[in-house]
């Protein structure tokens, strides 16, 4: 038995680097400091029913077992042979295969392109217009006094972030809040059973406490951290707020407008934004305005509900604007693991965060035009490399049509639908767990992504397929006499 | 063994006293040597040549400089290198792709280049980048001014405790030398405030910016690094802050040892600012200066401004805000936790702007007005003032009075009025600019194979299209920025890596990082560092350290320390 301590979860961008695990003959045997998720990845993850385990290619129709080296050549094959390829996913591998796949695509002068082209693509082309003031996870943990979460779950979508890095974690100017969570959470388990216990008896919701009303509650004054939660549903992560705020869906825009306004000592003339009173609007400025340091986290629920990039530019600039009066900073919250470094290394390799397409023989960037799901709806690829991802399930349905009726190469671990659908899979060694590497955290801190265990036989790290592929891509490009 | 002979060049060696004499340069494996036979030659006549350019501060990797890329893609759009046989492609014109900041380096005759701002907490990233950056040997500063460990311990007075830990960060983070930006400023900053000169307390810490930068000049001296701190002022970017820069250079005179320098004081330019705002705003130069004309304990870089659209990117948090709330430019702050601030502003700078225009003659009245050219180099902080690809511009303004008055026709009339330049003939010899862009640079670091070209110097030559007795070059600085534009050749580590301003062959090059060796009971400090490690930080103390092996080319410099 072998207890491998300072892990790195490969799951989430919170990136928690301070796992157990401990490994018997080659297989994980338990887990410690885990979140529900992380756990059941650590258990789970060799099970055979989800994982590919030999290299397949397609033949007359159907998906056939092959040597891994034929299966690299037809991968090289196919993208030797087309003229606009896409090499697509990248967030859930290490740094060191990005790089490998941003030479790729550089060398068959096709697109590379990052799962955030479909979650966070507009908080990036939103700092590009206005910048972005933020800071690490620890600066918050250590002096914010006042956390906002905005249309982000993290109780259920990044477990450990509020333990680890802000309301219930502790710091040198700020203790922790844990003592309250704990009771708040007892509290909040107790009504739910209590409900659960009402809905089997009664068939009926018991009522839980309204939190959202048109005054902040006076025990808000007290100098402890408070946690603000803002979204269209009163989430688990609401529920341990110190206040939530419920938007009217949609209205996220608007809300932001009234607030900024607000900081800015401008009148609002209505009596609700987006649901809100704005009596309750004035009490949350001042408290931003009032804190020592300030933290917005905002989620997908900001990037992809209607306004889109104007969400998060409104979003900035009342951070910006709160720097007048204090410290405020404002971070999107990441949610594959490395998801930010896969903006990172393409960035310093190519100067551009994703959507990179090098058909002209140097990087070009035009999210809308270069990025996966438009090349695809304009049907202009004529084959794919997806790394570690699953368009076939995420990709909007005519992107998805495009993306399968042309030769298809995946390389993942796990089984998907883009994996069935895929002309040649090759199976590859989860990161993080069968394989080391970078991974940068939400707040693009890099960390060592451990290997802890050996992959299955059969299955080689991303990196590596990458890089076998990109070698046969040279020399097939060197006997075709195309340089 | 693998051999090349420059035959019949003009050597510019400043180091061994060699100015422009016609002399053959002899390599072997990667070496300067005696003699050589039966190799390659190349024909250096009628050129010169001088040792691989040095750079002492230049953000070229790591996190700040990257968020400086990914902000910025108007300024890739124009500007872009294709893939080649032996190239990658890439972008940028300020904050130009890894690879392509690589071969522009190089293209120039420049192989050896410092970024000088690295937050240790990011230091894997800042070396991933460097691991991408070809050709060019390279290392990175930790920045320490405003650690929470330094200003504990140095409040303390516990000088061995501090030297103990900066000799871990240097191994942890594979870090070259001490950087203090605005020292305590930045911790101020993390509550959005800033410290007002050197004699205000750091809020929460009880220590001054003066005893930050007395204690990490007595660490340095402790642990023999090869470089001086190397320091950005409190107040930088401020007028009226030349007052504070002098502060700065008296406050560690007396911790002088026989007469070396013990402070570097980088991109002064920005601390030579005198008046008491925008409007009385006027150079500082001559005070600087002079205090740096009679005392040997300090030497400067200039941060010269070039009139040009760049990226201003500094640790500097507070000074970046100045800048966004005058420009209302996009802005970008990132604060790192127990250690330091960051931001970044895209600027412009205008001819016809007074201010520009003064900060324009305040580089080259710095360049111009201190004697010794050991004492000063050309930088441009890059890519704060201008990017680097501006160093020949800046060459041939300082061996040309005519490249000069040129300019100085079209600034702001007001500045031209008031400034010191025009009043001044001097112009650099070809000798005095091997000194300010190499051969100075390399000493200051203690990089003592570089900036040379005696015997045992590592073969990084620079041979430029100059014949030295043909040409008045001051009546010519067209021809200067040109041949420095594209060099043509630059040999790195002995093999022909640029040729006639192209590149023909990518190599990869060093990391450079300072591993202090030192009594054992001083460098046994992990068990306790690790406890207080794991209250600070949100990372684990294992997971902070950059190993050895994630440098591509790792080339720890040993030194003794003397505790
Ligand atoms: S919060 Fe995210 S990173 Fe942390 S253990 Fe859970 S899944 Fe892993
Ligand atoms: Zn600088």
């Amino acid at each position: 038995m072998n207890v491998i301590r300072n892990v790195t979860c490969p799951i989430c961008g919170t990136l928690c680097d301070d796992l157990e695990v401990t490994v018997k003959d080659n297989v994980i045997v338990d887990a410690a400091n885990t979140c529900a998720i992380s756990d059941a990845k650590f258990m789970n993850y060799s099970n055979p029913k989800h994982r590919n385990l030999t290299p397949l290619v397609r033949k007359n129709g159907e998906l056939r077992e092959t040597s891994l080296e034929e299966a690299i050549k037809k991968s090289a094959e196919i993208l030797v042979d087309a003229s606009y390829p896409i090499l697509y996913g990248w967030s859930c591998t290490s740094c060191e295969a990005i790089s490998a796949g941003v030479e790729l695509a550089e060398e068959i002068g096709g697109v590379i392109d990052n799962t955030s082209t479909v979650c966070h693509g507009p908080s990036i082309l939103s700092i590009q217009n206005v910048g972005i003031p933020t800071s690490t996870l620890g600066q918050i943990r250590h002096r914010a006094d006042l956390i906002i979460y905005w249309a982000s779950d993290p109780y259920s979508a990044h477990p450990r972030h509020m333990e680890r890095y802000t309301a219930f974690s502790n710091g040198r100017f700020q203790k922790s809040e844990w003592a309250h969570y704990v009771a708040r959470l007892r509290g909040i388990l107790g009504k739910k059973r209590l409900s659960r216990a009402s809905e089997l008896v009664l068939m009926k919701e018991a009522e839980l406490p309204v939190v959202s009303g048109g005054k902040l509650p006076p025990k808000f004054e007290t100098d402890k951290r408070k946690l603000i939660v803002v979204d269209v549903r009163k989430t688990r992560s609401a529920e341990l707020a110190d206040f939530f705020i419920q938007v009217e869906p949609n209205k996220d825009f608007e809300l932001i407008q009234a607030l900024r306004l607000l900081v800015r000592d401008e009148e609002v003339e209505t009596d609700q934004v987006a649901g809100v009173p704005v009596s309750l609007l004035e009490d949350v400025a001042d408290t931003m305005i009032g804190c020592d340091f300030g933290v917005l986290f905002f989620g997908v629920g900001l990037t992809m509900s209607s306004g889109k990039l104007q969400n998060i530019d409104a979003a900035i600039a009342l951070t910006r604007d709160l720097n007048y009066r204090t410290k405020f900073v404002i971070m999107p919250m990441r949610g594959h693991f490395n998801v930010a470094g896969a903006n990172i290394v393409s960035t310093w390799q190519t100067g551009y965060p994703f959507a990179v397409d090098f058909s002209q023989g140097y990087p070009r960037y035009n999210p809308g035009e270069t990025s996966a799901v438009d090349i695809l709806s304009r049907d202009e690829a004529d084959a794919s490399l997806i790394v570690a991802s699953d368009p076939v399930s995420n990709f909007p349905r005519r992107a998805v049509e495009n993306l399968v009726k042309n030769p298809l190469i995946a390389i993942d671990p796990v089984v998907s639908p883009t994996t069935a659908m895929a002309d040649v899979v090759l199976p590859s060694a989860f990161v993080g767990i069968e394989e080391g590497g970078t991974a940068y955290r939400m707040d693009r801190v890099p960390l060592p992504m451990k290997k802890l265990v050996d992959p299955p036989q059969n299955c080689l790290s991303d990196r590596e397929i990458l890089q076998r592929i990109l070698h046969h891509v040279k020399r097939l490009r060197a006997q075709r006499g195309i340089a | 063994m693998k051999g090349l002979l420059v035959k019949d060049g003009f050597v510019f060696d400043p180091m061994n006293n060699v100015a422009g004499e016609k002399m053959d340069i002899a390599i072997c494996n990667g070496k300067i040597v005696e003699k050589i036979d039966n190799c390659g030659v190349i024909d250096a006549s009628g050129m010169t040549v001088m040792p691989g350019g040095v750079d002492l501060h230049s953000h070229i990797a790591g996190s700040k400089v990257n968020s400086g890329r990914l902000l910025r893609p108007e300024d890739h759009y124009k500007d872009v290198e294709r893939k080649t046989p032996v190239t990658r492609s890439g972008v940028g014109y300020s904050i130009p792709s890894t690879f392509t900041t690589g071969y522009r380096y190089a293209r120039m005759g420049w192989t050896t280049v410092m970024d000088p701002a690295m937050a240790p907490l990011k230091a894997k990233h800042t070396h991933e980048e460097l691991n991408d950056t070809p050709i060019l040997d390279k290392g990175s500063y930790p920045l320490l001014g405003s650690n929470w460990f330094v200003l504990e311990h140095l409040r303390a007075k516990e000088y061995k405790d501090a030297a103990a830990y900066v000799a871990w960060i240097m191994r942890a983070t594979k870090g070259y030398a001490i950087k203090l930006v605005n020292p305590g400023g930045l911790e101020a900053w993390g509550f959005g405030r800033n410290v007002r000169d050197i004699d205000d307390p750091v809020p929460n810490f009880d220590i001054t910016p003066r005893e930050i930068i007395q204690g990490l000049c007595k660490v340095n001296q402790l642990l023999s690094m090869p470089h001086t701190i190397h320091v950005h002022t409190n107040n930088l970017g401020k007028p009226g802050n030349y007052t504070a820069t002098l502060e700065t250079m008296k406050s560690v005179e007396n911790l002088a040892n026989n007469g070396k320098p013990n402070i570097h004081l980088t991109h002064c330019q920005f601390s030579a600012f005198a008046g008491e705002d925008w409007r009385s705003f006027r150079s500082g130069s001559e005070e600087i200066a002079k205090y740096v004309n009679d005392h040997t304990h300090v030497t400067l870089d200039l941060g010269q401004i070039v009139f040009t659209n760049t990226t201003t990117m500094t640790a500097d948090g507070p000074f970046q805000f100045i800048l966004y709330q005058m420009t209302g430019n996009k802005w970008v702050n990132n604060d790192v936790e127990i250690e330091t601030s960051s931001g970044i502003v895209p600027f412009q700078y205008k001819r016809k702007n007074y201010v520009h225009a003064i900060q324009w003659t305040i580089g080259l009245e710095l360049a111009l007005q201190i004697r010794d050219p050991w004492k000063v180099f050309i930088t441009t902080d890059h890519p704060n003032a201008g990017p680097f690809t501006a160093y020949p511009r800046i060459v041939a303004w300082l061996m040309s009075r005519k490249a000069r008055d040129e300019i100085m026709k079209k600034i702001n009339k007001k500045a031209r009025a008031r400034a010191l330049l025009p009043s001044i003939d001097r112009e650099y010899t070809l000798d005095e600019i091997a000194i300010a862009t190499r051969a100075g640079q390399a000493k200051i670091l203690g990089l003592e194979n570089k900036g040379h070209l005696g015997m045992g110097a590592d073969a990084d030559i620079a041979i430029y299209n100059i014949n030295p007795e043909k040409k008045d070059l001051a009546s010519n600085p067209k021809a200067i920025r040109r041949a420095f534009s594209n060099a043509a050749y630059t040999i790195k580590a002995g093999e022909i890596v640029v040729k006639d301003g192209e590149i023909t062959k990518s190599v990869v090059g060093r990391t450079y990082w300072t591993n202090v060796k030192a009594s054992p009971s001083l460098l046994e400090i992990e068990p306790e560092l690790q406890e207080v490690f794991e209250e600070y930080y949100t990372v684990k103390f294992d997971n902070y350290i950059v190993p050895n092996h994630h440098l591509s080319a790792a080339n720890p410099i040993t030194v003794e320390g003397r505790v």
